[in-house]
């Protein structure tokens, strides 16, 4: 048994790639008084957070809970007392659990070991104690892994004088233990003479009744800190259950392996391997603390607030932040983080206050803080403040000085201990400081000559530099991607081919660079750091660069930089010959510049001959980031890439997070240069390089986000890339740590291709760049497996239903032989005993199967919409709406018998058109987390293109600019996708529910968390797979093929045993039956199809989907267009009948009756190895081949229907207690009380009332329903019209969201007698998507106040950060304070603020909106809400208000955006026009 | 693309021809080149395809999308680099090319393609009216030297291509002057001889050697020119016409037309059109008579223009196949070439056309040609009974095609094998079954088009390279 019982790493399961999430919580006495009760109510804290973790096949084996107190000396006394062992006085002895591996012996083992470690750091063993287990509580599979529970004390020696050298000596046994590791399987859970973690494999509700310690009265503490664990694998881990040492997290660090490698490259060994993320991170915050700084500082350190951007921050915090900047670069992600030494108390968000944190302070002094509120029963009466966390703030406690100290108070004091300013003004060298020095590098060869030697083509001249130099943003095109992998392709490619960006799903959201930019930051402090376990003015002795792209001057100055002892060294990047022997002895030379004194080092390909090569910049890059680490000299310089090389956006990304500092390309300006030159572009030299850096700048920050890291210090290193396609020994020498999972080219192969293209260079020197070819089709181009020739064929073949043609076609696309192009190009069946193909499950049965991918009415347009649904419906697969709703007419059923409506429903991040009969009419509803060709990236309809039924259906106005966020803001982690499927569910039971993904290296750990989250069905989609518009670098360079993804995710659901739960559905350029068996074979039970299918409409890959051109009326919103579509629904089901014919002759000849049987039969594919290509001879599909062996009760499809536990839901009352109103239409009042696990409430009543009225739902307050106490989260989602909640009492985050109609009333306890201007009333993200009704909110919201509202009217006291982000419509009064960003990307829509005190100039992002005074329709209309929100709530800031409306309405400010209020002004003038002329 | 909405916003520009009274006066080209600004217009309507059939369409690969691009923006020189890069002669193929490009236009699925063809002429006689076009003499040379046989465009484009990669070209023209086809079979109106002098010129500046009026394997012996050259190319086209094996054809007054457009084309020659001067007893002219031309191509188009500047008394044509269809069939979808039926300048001269027609008979008076003795055929080409007619003619002129290049001489000389058709068999390196010796263009293809001889011609200049031992270009 290991207590980290995953499964070795087997087929493409890696348990690096586990996530877990949570909810997390403490409950604390201020005034330290140590009680039974803090106990018992912690642990009450953690059952009620259940619902937030997760069970997997095992029902009653939890993913981990646990608890921290305070140590029980009482009880301690006590318990020691029966061992025989005498305890010293509280504080002087240390304790704490082990987990040891239940194998006879090894505790005696391990007591010798421990014990002779104590006595060698002079402290006392007083002995063990068996920890009381009743194991009979837990599940199965816990059970089964379940170590022996030890508890350990040790008294401290004499030479130790106080507590805080105690816990230094404490902290050193314990490494020590665990580095020698006596008996591999030795956790030891904490060891300190302050606090206590009681944890395990257990399910919140159980963790008191399995340690029966914890049920003795003398067990005591004035403070319980929990936690309960989502994880996304079920495999058994003891050891990874929170709380830890020193803190719980409820969240991921993105930037993981960048800090690992970080402080190994400082030689700092305090990260257990093996740990997560959250693990790692609580090693190094212990390191720190036990240096002696406050928790709280360190806290600050390693998660600090957006400092960057944040102009109304006191100067002296952002001191500290940028001295901290100077020696840690951040541990970024989503995180919630509760903390305790013992003594204080303290919790923080990251920047960007993803995750949710509640807080209670009650008259008694006691506070309870968790991801929720209503965790702990409290009467009204006794609340004194109810507060949530706010972002880059810290809530803290101090038990010794018996108070909360404020967020100011305590970074005052930290910031106030050490003059940080002085020292970053006698310190740090800024860029901009130094003399300006001008560049004179020319290079030798002529331009032409040297963009052939690296690699130039028209392309990157045309597609790329000029889109960027020109209008200084990232080139954009559409459709995906068809061309061959790097490592398949028979061209030479460059090394930055051969990666893929990583993104965020699901487990962490990624973040919105344009509109969130506040949180963003892409400062460089480079050269040598010092210790970071000490402060010391040279700590800040460094040098301060904005951005990571220098100009030549730029690159000149550091090049002869004179201040402060820096001193720059340059060296060379070309070699004549040997590849191997030139890295490695560049890594010499900069080891040799290091001992040298050099600060930093300019690594530079200038010079290229027909002699001399350049190696590989990002091989240069890699190697040398790495050898420094393994050295532990990566921190001692600042590594400088000059090259001709980078010029994409990809290019530099991978450059930075394998390590450099900062970048000089230059090549790229020359080519800009050449640009303007030929009149290629009409701007300067100058404004085109800049506009370049800039675009660079954008997608580097984009790239950052989307793995929901905000910061370029925190990126560079974290190797957020996949290779594809390169040799296990190549990554690990230069790409250490990077996944790569069918290896691949080695150096040599590397080394060929440089040399291939540095000669075909010299070897035809007048000859043009090459075509390219890889963004738009060239005969003498890169592959593409869409062409004219398999284009036409496919035409032809659907439009005179020609199978004879169709083979021709399919002929084109399977037999890659000599352009392999995809990964399943490579595999062949292999032989069997074949079957008559009558056996075979029928061409029905099977086009029942298949579905097409989400294309929204928008991206094409409306004939092409509807009759791809008419097509689909005729066959019984299913058509998917897209993001963008769809015409309530198109679900009624035509007298011809086709039906226009989708069968897929997708929600996706912008919410459009998502109402309660969207919702309703669905047969499945689809939650997008990512599409593949732009994984983790939101997207924009440019108001041009919103025309007036777009709009309709999106409930939108026209002309309005629409943005999807990146993010669900309703899906930050993995729990947060699990109540979003809840919500779904329970709006329509009678729709499956699933969930798109896209393939990259972790998705299989993320489908089995999708999986435990109750999906239906889980949709993988490759990264190829189209797309209307998105960036270039993103199409081609995002998101891995599906064939990995699919074969990851079958493989870990089997594991799992959670495969039989959930149905499998690939898609992402499938063209042929071969593709749709091989996608079998690896998992998938049914099928998409997108890009095909447009093409048989008539589609022929213009690749003008983004300029809404499409002259062949598919892909465009132009009506004039739209007329020349020429598609029918036959030519599409002429296309799937063929594909199903395919298949059904590949299923005889493998011998297969049926597709349920061939779902995962890895076993009858291998790989051809006659047709590898030159590139791949040493590729290895072992790991997507690989059948896992497991028990045979494990179902390897889909056999049993998932739980979705809403049985017993509070609307299933809701809908008894109104059924006779919901028949009648006649009114009712209802009375229920509601607490925190009463979850979408109203959503599966707003269901059944659209099912019978359909959109116009029933008359205003027809169903009022009186609650009290504290709702669940998600209340009142997707109410509809008719419908009244009125809420006495707390609501947690998503209220309103989606609201179609509904009104909602939310008040304080009447008990209660705070002020609800003060005090937090409702949690984050709230009226989400909301359609239309009405709100009424007597407090303060969380962040994200209306977010993406498209109608709804709200009243509210006060919002968090990001108020009314992505706002197309509706009108919000706040009658209090805002957060930061207010009205970020708000397109449409009016908010109106009462500006007190006048911040909200400072407050507004203004790149959309403008602040105006108010007018009189304004100011009636702004009455008029107030006047409802005093009736319905009775508010006192209401009241006030109203008392001096003359006076107090001139403190409202009207927030307008510009482009609503311009469209709105055209309205009216055309309606006067019309008006004129009718006079 | 320079202007995305261009191709919505404007509609395909016509052939700007000439009065038809005016050029059938002369032999001067029947159409105006386009202005500047309209070439430009043209350009806008280029949709700059992810996917463009067209370059796929055209059998070099011209970069039809970028250098369209290039015109709307006004950087002609740039456009003509691009164009220059695939397509050694557009000045005729600007001219002459049926334009398959246009045919796989993507605009022309559903409106009218773009006027490709016209583009690429304006492009490049901006060059040389710019002085742009001017001789690149190549920087290395490779000390190889390869011998070409016969000035066509596959001769030609095969020349110019091993030129530029470095090799020592010398190219043998039995003919006096060089051109092949495109000097003597085109006539004037359809391709001035000026511009073939112009480009020649243009290419002996870049080292390419001429030489004319030799008949190689007559004039010089096979083995000579294998053991003086380290490469040969077979060029010569394919000649022998094919013939119309009927009762009469005996008679005099019916002619191939091959000879008879070489003929008129050296009566008209440059310089001041005044031409060869032909022994009057071998001199074919219409003027006057009755004119027939047999076969519905584009041979027979050029035969009906020049009779009809000769000045026929009438001209009719007739053909054998059915009437083609006006507008695409479904057989036939997009992108295809389609066989449509096709109007050309001579046609609009003055010409009675007529299809599924059968010659059956020649019959004169005395050894002259009077009249022919026709039927109509089904749509299996075969004869329906009854349907007997005659047609008067003084003068027939035979354009149905070539069968394969002359074997006498130099072919059956140097002993190269042939394919089933008759024409110079190769394998897939263009080689024949002689080491050294490589062919390309009609004698290797069949008649063919002029493009697809430039891309013969090209293919064969790369796998020469290579069989000289030199790196692939890219």
């Amino acid at each position: 048994m290991k207590l980290n019982n995953y499964p070795h790493n087997q087929g493409l399961y890696d348990s690096a790639f586990e996530h877990d999430s949570c909810g997390v919580g403490f409950v604390v006495d201020v005034k330290g008084r140590a009680d039974n009760t803090i106990v018992k109510q912690g642990l009450q804290v953690l059952e009620r957070l259940a619902h937030r973790g997760a069970v997997g096949a095992d029902p009653l084996t939890g993913d981990g809970a646990g608890i921290l107190i305070q140590i029980p000396h009482e009880f301690n006394v006590c318990i020691c007392e029966q061992q025989g062992i005498k305890l010293p006085p509280a504080g002087a002895y240390g304790t704490g659990l082990v987990f040891i591996s239940n194998n006879e012996g090894l505790r005696g083992i391990c007591e010798d070991a421990i014990s002779k470690i104590v006595a060698e750091e002079g402290q006392i063993f007083l002995g063990w104690r068996k920890v009381p287990v009743n194991d009979q509580v837990i599940g199965q599979s816990a059970r089964d892994n379940q170590p022996d529970i030890e508890q350990i004390f040790i008294a401290k020696g004499k030479q130790v004088n106080n507590q805080a050298d105690f816990e230094k000596k404490l902290y050193i046994i314990r490494r020590k233990i665990e580095k020698e590791n006596p008996a591999s399987g030795l956790y030891i859970v904490s060891l300190s003479s302050r606090t206590v973690v009681y944890k395990g494999l257990l399910m919140p509700n159980q963790v008191s009744k399995y340690f029966l310690d914890l049920q003795s009265p003398l067990i005591k503490s004035a403070i319980a800190l929990v936690h309960s664990r989502y994880s996304t694998n079920t495999f058994p881990s003891w050891d990874l259950a929170q709380p830890f040492r020193f803190l719980a997290h409820n969240g991921e660090i993105n930037t993981l392996r960048g800090n690992i490698n970080w402080m190994r490259a400082r030689g700092i060994d305090a990260i257990v391997p093996g740990g997560s993320d959250s693990a790692a991170l609580d090693n190094v915050f212990e390191l720190l603390v036990l240096s002696g700084r406050p928790i709280a500082q360190v806290m600050m350190q390693l998660i600090p607030a957006a400092w960057e951007h944040n102009r109304q921050m006191d100067k002296k915090l952002k001191d500290f932040y940028q001295y901290n900047a100077c020696s840690m670069e951040p541990w970024d992600g989503p995180a919630a983080i509760a903390f305790t030494d013992g003594k204080n108390v303290g919790a923080v968000l990251d920047r960007n206050g993803l995750r949710p944190a509640r807080y209670i302070v009650t008259h008694d002094d006691l506070v309870v803080m968790a991801s929720e509120v209503g965790v702990l029963d409290i009467a009204p009466q006794n609340i004194k403040q109810s507060g949530r966390i706010e972002p880059g703030k810290m809530f803290y406690i101090d038990t010794e000085q018996k108070r909360i100290i404020t967020d100011e108070e305590v970074t005052d004091e930290i910031c106030s201990q050490k003059p940080y300013g002085k020292w970053l003004n006698d310190n740090l060298v800024g860029l901009e400081d130094l003399p300006a020095i001008s560049s004179d590098e020319k290079e030798k060869l002529e331009i032409n000559l040297l963009l052939k030697v690296f690699g130039y083509t028209r392309e990157d001249l045309k597609n790329i530099l000029r889109p960027m130099s020109e209008k200084g943003s990232e080139p954009v095109g559409s459709m995906g991607n068809d061309t061959p992998h790097a490592v398949l392709s028979q061209r030479p490619q460059l090394l930055y081919n051969y990666f893929r960006q990583l993104f965020a799903q699901v487990t962490n959201p990624p973040i919105d660079p344009i509109r969130e930019e506040l949180v963003m930051s892409l400062h460089s402090y480079l050269g040598p750091q010092r210790d970071i376990l000490k402060e010391s003015p040279e700590h800040c002795h460094r040098l301060f660069v904005k951005e990571p792209l220098l100009s030549n001057d730029d690159l000149e100055k550091i090049r002869h930089i004179r201040k402060n002892s820096f001193k720059t060294k340059t060296l060379s990047l070309l070699f004549e010959q040997d590849l191997k022997n030139a890295v490695q002895q560049l890594c010499g030379e900069v080891e040799k510049a290091i001992s040298d004194g050099v600060s930093f080092v300019v690594l530079s390909d200038r010079g290229v001959s027909e002699k001399q090569l350049a190696i590989p910049a990002l091989l240069a890059v890699g190697a040398v980031h790495h050898h420094l680490i393994r050295k532990a000299l990566r921190t001692k310089v600042g590594l400088i890439l000059e090259s001709g090389e980078p010029r994409e956006v990809h290019h530099f990304a991978l450059l930075l997070g394998f390590g450099i500092d900062l970048i000089n390309p230059y090549l790229a300006y020359e080519a800009i240069a050449l640009l303007v030159e030929q009149k290629e572009i009409f701007i300067d030299t100058l404004t085109a390089e800049n506009n370049f850096r800039s675009a660079i700048n954008h997608g580097i920050l984009k790239i950052l986000s989307k793995m929901g890291i905000s910061t370029l210090g925190s990126y560079r290193g974290a190797q957020i890339f996949e290779a594809l396609g390169l040799s296990a020994d190549f990554i690990e020498k230069y790409f250490e740590g990077t996944p790569s999972r069918i290896g691949g080219a080695n150096l040599a192969i590397i080394e060929q291709e440089t040399k291939m293209r540095h000669a075909a260079a010299f070897n035809n020197q007048d000859a043009l760049l090459a075509s390219g070819g890889l963004y738009q089709w060239r005969k003498d181009g890169e592959f593409h497996l869409w062409n004219p020739a398999s284009i036409s064929a496919l035409q032809d073949a659907v439009r005179r239903n020609d199978e004879h043609r169709y083979k021709e076609f399919a002929e084109l696309i399977n037999n890659q032989a000599n352009n392999p192009t995809t990964l399943r190009s490579l595999l062949k069946f292999k032989t069997a005993t074949p079957i008559a193909l009558e056996k075979v499950e029928s061409v029905e049965s099977i086009l029942k199967r298949f579905a097409t991918g989400a294309m929204s009415y928008g991206s094409i347009s409306g004939p092409v919409h509807e009759t791809i649904a008419i097509a689909l419906n005729r066959i019984g697969g299913k058509s998917n709406t897209g993001e963008g709703g769809e015409d309530a007419s198109r679900f009624v059923r035509l007298p011809n018998g086709d039906l226009k409506r989708s069968a897929i429903k997708q929600v996706a991040s912008g919410r459009f058109g998502v109402n309660t009969n969207y919702l309703i009419n669905a047969d499945e509803i689809q939650i997008k987390i990512a599409q593949g060709a732009k994984p983790g990236e939101g997207g924009q309809l440019p108001g041009h293109k919103v025309s007036e039924i777009i709009a309709k259906t999106r409930f939108t106005t026209p002309g309005v600019t629409l943005i999807s966020p990146p993010p669900h803001h309703d899906i930050y982690s993995i729990e947060d996708l699990a109540q979003l499927i809840f919500d779904l569910k329970n709006v329509n039971p009678k729709a499956r529910i699933s969930v798109k993904l896209v393939s990259e290296v972790g998705v299989g750990t993320v489908a089995a968390g999708v999986a435990k989250g109750h999906a239906d069905m889980i949709l993988i989609s490759g990264g190829d797979g189209g797309t209307g518009a998105s960036p270039l670098s993103s199409i081609k360079h995002a998101g891995l093929p599906w064939e990995l993804g699919l074969s990851e995710t079958h493989q870990t659901l089997v594991l799992n045993n959670l495969r039989s739960r959930v149905r499998l559905q690939t898609d992402g350029q499938l063209r042929t039956g071969r593709d749709v068996a091989i996608a079998a074979l690896l998992g998938a039970e049914e099928f998409g199809f997108s890009t095909a299918i447009l093409i048989t409409c008539g589609c022929v890959m213009l690749r003008h989907c983004h300029l809404n051109n499409c002259s062949v009326g598919v892909a465009t919103q132009d009506e004039c267009l739209a007329k020349r579509f020429a598609g029918k629904p036959e030519y599409i089901i002429n296309y799937l009948t063929f594909i199903a014919h395919e298949l059904r002759q590949i299923m005889a000849q493998l011998g297969i009756k049926n597709m349920d049987e061939m779902v995962g039969r890895v076993d009858l594919l291998e790989v051809d190895q006659a047709i590898l290509p030159w590139k791949a001879k040493g590729i290895d599909y072992s790991k997507i081949l690989f059948r896992p062996a497991i028990d045979p009760s494990v179902k390897t499809h889909c056999t049993i229907a998932q739980e979705h536990g809403i049985d017993a839901v509070l609307d299933r009352k809701l809908l008894e207690l109104s059924a006779a109103a919901i028949k009648s239409g006649e009114k009712i009042k209802i009375n229920v009380a509601i607490k925190n696990s009463d979850r979408s409430t109203g959503a599966m009543l707003s269901g059944e009332i659209c099912n019978k009225y359909g959109v116009k739902g029933l008359s205003d307050d027809t169903i009022n329903i009186n609650l009290h106490g504290i709702a669940g989260q998600s209340f009142g989602a997707w109410l509809v019209k008719g419908v009244t909640f009125e809420l006495e009492g707390m609501a947690n985050d998503y209220v309103g969201k989606g609201i179609s109609g509904g009104k909602i009333i939310i008040y304080p306890s009447r008990k209660a007698d705070y002020s609800s201007e003060e005090n937090i009333i409702i949690g984050n993200t709230t009226f989400y998507g909301a359609i239309s009704g009405e709100a009424y909110i007597c407090g303060l919201a969380g962040e994200r106040f209306c977010i993406r509202n498209s109608g709804l009217n709200a009243v509210v006291e006060g919002v968090g950060d990001h108020g009314c982000e992505y706002m197309t419509g509706g009108r919000v009064v706040i009658l209090g304070k805002t957060g930061r960003n207010f009205a970020a990307g708000m397109s449409g829509g009016i908010a109106y603020v009462y500006d007190r005190h006048g911040e909200l100039t400072e407050k507004c992002n203004t790149e959309m909106v403008e602040l105006e005074a108010m007018k009189t329709d304004d100011e009636s209309f702004v009455l008029g809400q107030i006047e409802k929100h005093l009736q319905y709530t009775q508010s006192k800031v209401a009241k006030r208000i109203i008392g001096n409306f003359q006076k107090e309405i001139r403190r409202f400010v009207k927030v307008m955006p510009k482009e609503y209020r311009r469209v709105l002004e055209e309205r009216a003038l055309s309606e006067k026009e019309k008006e004129e002329v009718e006079v | 693309m320079g202007n995305p909405k261009g191709f919505l916003k404007i509609k395909r520009g016509k052939t700007n021809y000439r009065p038809v009274a005016e050029r059938l006066k002369d032999y001067d080209l029947v159409f105006n080149l386009r202005l500047k600004r309209e070439t430009r217009d043209q350009a806008a309507r280029c949709m700059d395809c992810g996917t463009p059939f067209c370059h796929w369409a055209c059998p070099i690969g011209n970069y039809i999308p970028e250098w369209n691009d290039l015109v709307y923006s006004e950087n002609w020189e740039k456009a003509f680099d691009l164009l220059n890069a695939t397509n050694c002669l557009p000045e005729v193929t600007g001219r002459v090319c049926p334009a398959l490009c246009e045919a796989g236009c993507v605009l022309g699925i559903n409106d009218d393609p773009v006027t490709i063809r016209e583009n690429e002429l304006a492009i490049v006689e901006r060059a040389f009216k710019t002085g742009y076009l001017k001789p690149h003499i190549p920087k290395k040379r490779t000390g190889k030297k390869v011998a070409i046989v016969g000035s066509g465009p596959a001769g030609l484009s095969c020349a110019v291509e091993l030129n530029r990669l470095g090799h020592y070209v010398t190219l043998f023209e039995k003919a006096d002057k060089l051109g092949g086809i495109m000097r003597y079979g085109i006539p004037d109106f359809k391709l001035e001889k000026t511009i073939l002098d112009r480009r020649i010129d243009i290419w002996k500046k870049e080292g390419i050697e001429f030489k004319t009026g030799i008949n190689v394997g007559e004039n010089i012996p096979a083995d000579k020119l294998l053991a003086d050259y380290a490469a040969v190319c077979l060029a010569g086209g394919s000649r022998v016409p094919r013939d119309l094996k009927v009762p009469g054809r005996e008679l005099n007054g019916i002619v191939f037309a091959m000879d008879y457009l070489t003929q008129s084309n050296r009566r008209v020659a440059e310089p001041l059109r005044l031409g060869e001067t032909i022994p009057a007893d071998q001199i074919i002219d219409a003027k006057g008579k009755k004119v027939v031309v047999i076969g519905g191509g584009d041979t027979g188009s050029d035969c009906v223009g020049t009779a009809n500047r000769q000045g026929a008394k009438c001209v009719v044509q007739i053909e054998v196949m059915p009437k083609p269809q006006e507008c695409r069939t479904p057989s036939c979808p997009w992108p295809q070439y389609p066989i449509l039926l096709k109007t050309t300048s001579s046609h609009e001269e003055g010409c009675e056309r007529h299809w599924s027609i059968i010659t059956k008979q020649f019959t004169g008076s005395g050894s002259r040609i009077t009249k022919l003795l026709c039927a109509k055929a089904d749509s299996k080409l075969q004869e329906i009974p009854g349907t007997d007619f005659e047609v008067e003619a003084d003068l027939v002129i035979l354009a149905v095609g070539f069968v394969h290049p002359e074997k006498k001489g130099l072919l059956q000389n140097i002993g190269v094998d042939f394919d089933q058709r008759g024409n110079v068999k190769t394998d897939n390196n263009f080689q024949t079954s002689i080491k050294k010796v490589f062919a390309a263009g009609d004698m290797h293809r069949g008649q063919s088009l002029i493009v697809w001889a430039i891309w013969e011609g090209q293919q064969a200049a790369e796998k020469i390279h290579q069989f000289l031992d030199c790196p692939k270009p890219r």
